[in-house]
């Protein structure tokens, strides 16, 4: 008998290893301090209770990509998805350890700072070549959208023929404009949100119940 | 001896013989000599992103620090002509367009539209 239950189970392992599909890994991308941390913890937290990762206000404190596995979001009329959440360091074509000495941080903890930094934005882009299936974009609301790298990135995100929704970050702050960022990227969605105060987080589940369900 | 930035500029032409790593390490042994570059024609996403990536094992403390890069936004390509593949299947082709690329400790991009690049390039 427990001869046929093990050899079920096994059979039943198999077949789901070989015919369920892996959840989608959705990535978190964007420059350095766009509020991509203070977003996947936002997100994390809202539906697990769980965080992610800790934030700061010098650049490049993500310097390693880090994975929530299995986080179902759903709404009001019983739509769900159930993806990973993956947050990855700001990607940029530059990086000075002098910028965080600015900061405070003494000479070695800096140049320590850049090097993990350098390799987080190849960790970021190796990811989004290998293993990403769906992108949340963030931009800060309060700075012009229309830079070298976030047209880099949404053009390299768009040949991948990855869905996409950009998130207008910290509105809360009166500078915002999420006006802009519709204006330079007309082409997708773009859901403003406060990832630190949680506004409008609502408008953004509901865009990846329909893009990423 | 005389002061000075050398820019290199890059044909269409040679540019589409090369395979993407030639492209790339043109760009990044260049740009790490102190030199700008012009692309006559832009680099695909895909070069982009190797770009990004070998540039990020190229930077050292006090050494090279970076590209800076500006190009003009995409045209989408069906609008342009675009193929007939293109045109068949609808496929989603952006033609690159004229592309600079430098230090980042030796330029700064001034002002960015639609159809024109203002940069600031200082010498070594």
């Amino acid at each position: 008998m427990n001869f046929f239950i093990r050899t079920r189970k096994r059979l039943s392992k198999f077949l789901n290893a070989f015919f369920k599909k892996r959840q989608s890994r959705i990535g978190i991308y964007g420059p350095p301090n766009a509020g991509k941390t203070t977003l996947s913890n936002r997100i994390v937290r809202d539906w697990t209770g769980d965080a992610l990762g800790p934030v700061s206000e010098i650049p490049h404190e993500t310097r390693r990509a880090r994975r929530k596995e299995g986080i179902t979001i759903s709404n009001q009329n019983g739509n769900t998805v159930t993806i990973d959440i993956v947050d990855t360091p700001g990607v940029t074509t530059k990086i000075d350890y002098q910028e965080f000495i600015e900061y405070g941080m003494e000479k070695d903890d800096a140049i320590k700072r850049a090097r993990e930094a350098t390799e987080g934005v190849a960790e970021a882009m190796h990811w989004l070549r290998e293993d990403i299936d769906g992108v949340i974009y963030m931009l800060d609301a309060t700075l012009d959208p229309f830079t070298q790298v976030n047209i880099m990135l949404v053009g390299i995100i768009e040949s991948r023929d990855l869905p996409v929704i950009i998130v207008a970050n910290k509105i809360d702050l009166p500078d915002a404009s999420a006006s802009a960022i519709r204006k330079a990227f007309p082409q997708h969605p773009v859901i403003p949100v406060s990832g630190l105060e949680g506004n409008n987080m609502e408008e953004l589940y509901e865009k990846m119940l329909e893009y990423f369900g | 001896m005389i002061q000075g930035v050398q820019i290199d500029l890059i044909s269409a032409d040679r540019l589409e013989r090369m395979t993407k790593m030639e492209k790339i390490r043109l760009i990044i042994d260049d740009v790490m000599e102190g030199n700008i570059v012009v692309l006559e024609k832009g680099l695909t996403p895909d070069e982009q992103s190797g770009l990004i990536e070998l540039t990020m094992q190229k930077i050292t403390p006090d050494g090279f620090s970076g590209i800076e890069m500006e190009t003009y936004a995409a045209k989408d390509a069906s609008s342009s002509g675009g193929g007939l593949f293109g045109k068949l299947f609808g496929k989603k082709v952006s033609a690159t367009r004229m592309t600079v690329i430098g230090p980042a400790n030796q330029m700064k991009t001034i002002k960015k539209d639609k159809d024109l690049i203002s940069a600031w390039v200082s010498s070594r």
